[in-house]
């Protein structure tokens, strides 16, 4: 028996009283100081794309120093260490983590599984603002004295709070750890939001497996957040009161420029396993509320039910649980104990089978689809190809042996460039296409949509694809500048001023892809209801947008899967979720 | 139809640019090709997987895409072809993985008869120690760390006395015997690379790490710092040169030792 010829009988009737919203009085309560989630998710994407666009113009400018070294003198060696640094972790953090849960998890949720907003909305609220105060904190470490923290994204002691790092003895490492603890406090307010709004608030007939694989997957990453989190924040403490106290968690007995400093017997490799019990959770869950809306957007576009819907449940269950045990994949040459390796390896290989699980029902749901090629599955496509590249990159850099050449070479900076910095960014980017009719009433334009798309998918492959073999060569990353080296031929950097001159075109792409979001609220053609002839909820509301409290008088009541499409003997190639099963009587 | 174009693009242009472009690995000079095997063992299996994997996406948009009339086909589930893909998945990984344990088995497993020298790494720059006459090297310590004792060789230590020292010069290494390469760092994390050498490991202030290999080939390499160790990151360099047995004993009795530094400050 297949799940969608599930007949349904009986839905439950309402188990409590449907709530009474808070009712917003004034344009500062409604827009502002707002409790709907829908706002909140909104200035989530907003403050992320804002702070996010920071972190493409540092790019440019660490990218013209690798491309032309020499050129630009004003970017020095201590400029360029912090523009990588505040690079890496403004795109880890505080663009994809916020994006996804704060922005799309917000939005989505409370409109996927059919309530009326998050459960605790003035909670919700703080979250959101505690998120801007981090950003704006991230943000003032430019203008602060010795400027951001130059450690990189790890900030790995003992160098991140000594004086040879940029802004280790200055404001920077302390307003770096100091935004990082307030947006892990913004984080938990949201977190526990989604979680409880996804076990406690779901519509009548809204069961687990009928939820579509967007909120699966958006509320798995935040379980993973709410338990990966916590290690950064204690590493966070630790390594400020090192820094101000002079406590010794991390730092052991040494010697910095000839002089001795006081601590004793801190260990290094103990930071590194705390970043890391953060930080390989944190790749998946970046990755994983990618996967579930990529899986949403091919069903949609491709008109056909998602393949393996089940499967990819447990795959995002299992991929989740099994990310907490493959952190030190990151360490392998880092000087932990050598036997580590073979489980760390073990592990880590084998959460490439429900990885690849998921890609195969990705293709099985394109194969015998009937394909619209609009601008959401064009972006799903190209999610797939860099996913694929990036992903299989990964079998290299964990499987422990081979890593040890490539680790910390330009080939580790391609690999996860494409697996969790352009994939991603591409499900984004088709999501936006995909929900934006939604959130504005209007459609994106189309042609500006095809320029991004063309430019973004191709360019961005030219330029991770070639990295790849510069750090094959043993190009390090984190490198001001390589210069002359015997191992690196003169070609290498042509193809680095290559890489480079993609970038900026790639970058400008995304300059047209925010122009046509500004155009198109006022200029976009008019969009309906449910312009992709989309099944889930958020496209059944009475009203477009969507107004605070999401479904007008009575709640919707959910009858099936969110993936009846092309459903034989149906009249249309879709049945909405709320859409009840026809009676004997027709 | 121009998307399954670009998808065959982008299929074939990455095997054309993996087999012309003139970008690979500099020629390995250790004992350490097994590591090469088993990435191009890995190169193989996983370019399959992503050449099949493009070209049946690119398939299926040429041959399912939207036109009047053309509708989807409803399959919910399939579970003889979901089980199917996950064995052979699995299989496959397991390919990998076996033969990159056995290899790291063999990285991790020091040959008795290696000879131990130590290197160090600080802001920015590199030190060596090579064993003296006794084939020892003396025990250390941060404490002694001072101007005439860069290494901090406990002085106290009679194996230490003719340890030789080397500080920001060359290392040399004779050829065809294997070298226990013990990692120390003074003040915050390095890590000494040799492309050609492919082995390399961080070293860390506090604590001892190490690698081994066997120097195959004679010739001047240049040694890399390879992990973010602050400004001077990029210039912390060195050179390392591999030498005939003669060759090596030869520079190795010009190097001072630690006594005779000692002496020579006083």
């Amino acid at each position: 028996m297949s799940i969608a010829s599930d007949p349904m009988t009986g839905i439950p009737a309402a188990e409590v009283e449907d709530v009474e919203l808070y009712h917003p009085h004034s344009w500062i309560t409604k827009y502002v100081f707002s409790q709907d989630a829908k706002v909140i998710g909104i200035q989530y994407s907003l403050t992320a794309t804002a702070i996010g666009l920071v972190a493409l113009v540092l790019s440019w400018l660490m990218r013209l120093q690798l491309g032309f070294p020499g050129v630009f003198d004003f970017i020095t060696p201590a400029e360029y260490y912090q523009f990588i640094t505040m690079h890496g972790m403004i795109m880890v953090v505080y663009l994809l983590t916020a994006l996804f849960l704060g922005g799309f998890g917000n939005y989505l949720i409370p409109l996927m599984v059919g309530a009326r907003d998050m459960v605790f909305p003035y909670a919700n609220m703080l979250s959101y603002w505690i998120y801007l105060l981090a950003v704006l904190i991230l943000a003032a470490s430019f203008f602060a004295p010795g400027g951001p923290t130059g450690a990189g994204w790890t900030l790995y002691p003992p160098q991140s709070i000594l004086t040879g790092t940029p802004g280790g003895q200055d404001w920077g490492i302390l307003l770096m750890l100091s935004s990082l603890m307030l947006f892990i406090i913004g984080f938990t307010m949201g977190g526990l939001n989604y979680v409880v709004t996804v076990l406690q608030a779901r519509t009548r007939g809204m069961t687990l497996m009928r939820m579509p694989l967007t909120v699966w997957s958006i509320f798995t990453a935040t379980v993973m957040a709410l338990l990966a989190f916590p290690a950064l924040f204690v590493s966070c403490v630790m390594l400020m009161l090192d820094r101000l106290l002079g406590t010794s968690f991390f730092m052991p007995a040494l010697v910095e420029m000839g002089q001795r400093l006081n601590h004793e017997g801190g260990s290094p490799l103990l930071f590194q396993h705390l970043f890391w019990f953060f930080g390989h959770p944190e790749v998946y869950i970046v990755a994983l509320p990618a996967f579930g809306i990529v899986s949403d957007l091919i069903s949609t576009h491709a008109r056909r039910n998602i393949f393996g819907y089940r499967q990819m449940v447990w795959a995002i269950i299992i991929i989740g649980a099994l990310s907490f045990v493959v952190w030190a994949h990151h360490m392998y040459v880092s000087g932990m104990n050598p036997y580590f390796g073979f489980f760390f390896a073990t592990t880590t290989l084998i959460i490439a089978v429900p990885t690849a699980i998921k890609v195969y029902n990705w293709l099985l749901t394109l194969w015998r689809g009937d394909i619209h090629l609009t601008i959401p599955m064009l972006f799903a496509l190209a999610f797939i190809v860099t996913f694929v590249n990036g992903g299989l990159t990964g079998l290299f850099l964990g499987n422990v042996v081979v890593d040890v050449p490539l680790s910390d070479t330009m080939f580790v900076v391609a690999h996860f460039h494409m697996v969790m910095g352009v994939a991603p960014i591409f499900v984004i980017f088709g999501a936006i296409y995909h929900w934006y009719p939604k959130i504005t009433g209007r459609m994106l334009n189309e042609a500006m949509g095809r320029f991004h798309f063309w430019v973004s998918f191709l360019g961005a492959y030219l330029i991770f694809f070639p990295m790849h073999y510069i750090g094959l060569l043993g190009v390090p990353r984190r490198y001001h500048e390589i210069g002359e080296a015997a191992f690196v031929p003169a070609s290498a950097h042509d193809l680095n001023a290559f890489i480079t001159v993609m970038a900026l075109i790639v970058g400008f792409a995304q300059m047209v892809f925010l122009f046509n979001l500004a155009w198109s609220l006022r200029h976009g053609r008019e969009a309906g209801p449910n312009p992709w002839n989309a099944t889930t909820l958020e496209w059944q509301t009475p009203e477009t947008p969507p107004g605070h409290g999401n479904w007008g008088k009575a709640m919707p009541v959910v009858y099936r899967w969110a993936y009846d499409y092309s459903v034989p003997g149906a009249a249309r190639d879709f049945i909405p979720q709320n859409e009840p099963p026809r009676g004997p009587a027709g | 139809m121009p998307v399954a174009i670009a998808l065959i693009a982008v299929a074939v242009g990455s095997i054309l640019f993996h087999l012309l472009s003139p970008w690979w690995w500099t020629p390995i000079a250790s004992n350490w090709t097994y590591i090469d095997d088993t990435l191009i063992v890995t190169f193989w299996i996983t370019g399959v997987v992503f050449t099949a994997v493009v070209l049946f996406m690119s398939y299926c948009v040429l041959r399912f895409r939207h036109r009047p009339g053309h509708k989807a086909e409803h399959e919910p589930e399939n579970k003889k072809l979901e089980w199917w893909l996950t064995i052979g998945t699995a299989v496959g990984v397991a390919a990998m993985l076996a033969p990159g344990l056995i290899v790291w088995q063999r990285f991790i497993t020091v040959p008795p008869d290696a000879t131990e020298i130590e290197i160090v790494g600080q802001q920015w720059q590199w030190s060596y120690r090579l064993p003296g006459r006794d084939g020892r090297l003396g025990t250390v310590n941060v404490r002694f760390v001072g101007p005439e004792n860069p290494l901090g060789i406990d002085p106290a230590d009679p194996s230490g006395q003719d340890d030789v020292i080397v500080e920001g010069g060359e290392l040399q290494l004779p050829i065809g015997r294997p070298v226990h390469v013990r990692l120390r760092a003074v003040d915050v994390l390095h890590n000494f690379y040799v492309p050609e050498f492919r082995a390399k490991m961080d070293m860390v202030p506090g604590q001892v790490t190490s690698f081994w290999l066997t120097p195959t080939r004679t010739g001047t390499f240049e040694a890399i710092c390879a992990e973010l160790c602050g400004l001077g990151h990029a210039v912390m360099r060195a050179r390392v040169v591999v030498a005939e047995p003669p060759d090596y004993e030869a520079w190795l009795e010009q190097q001072p030792t630690f006594v005779r530094r000692l002496a020579a400050a006083q």
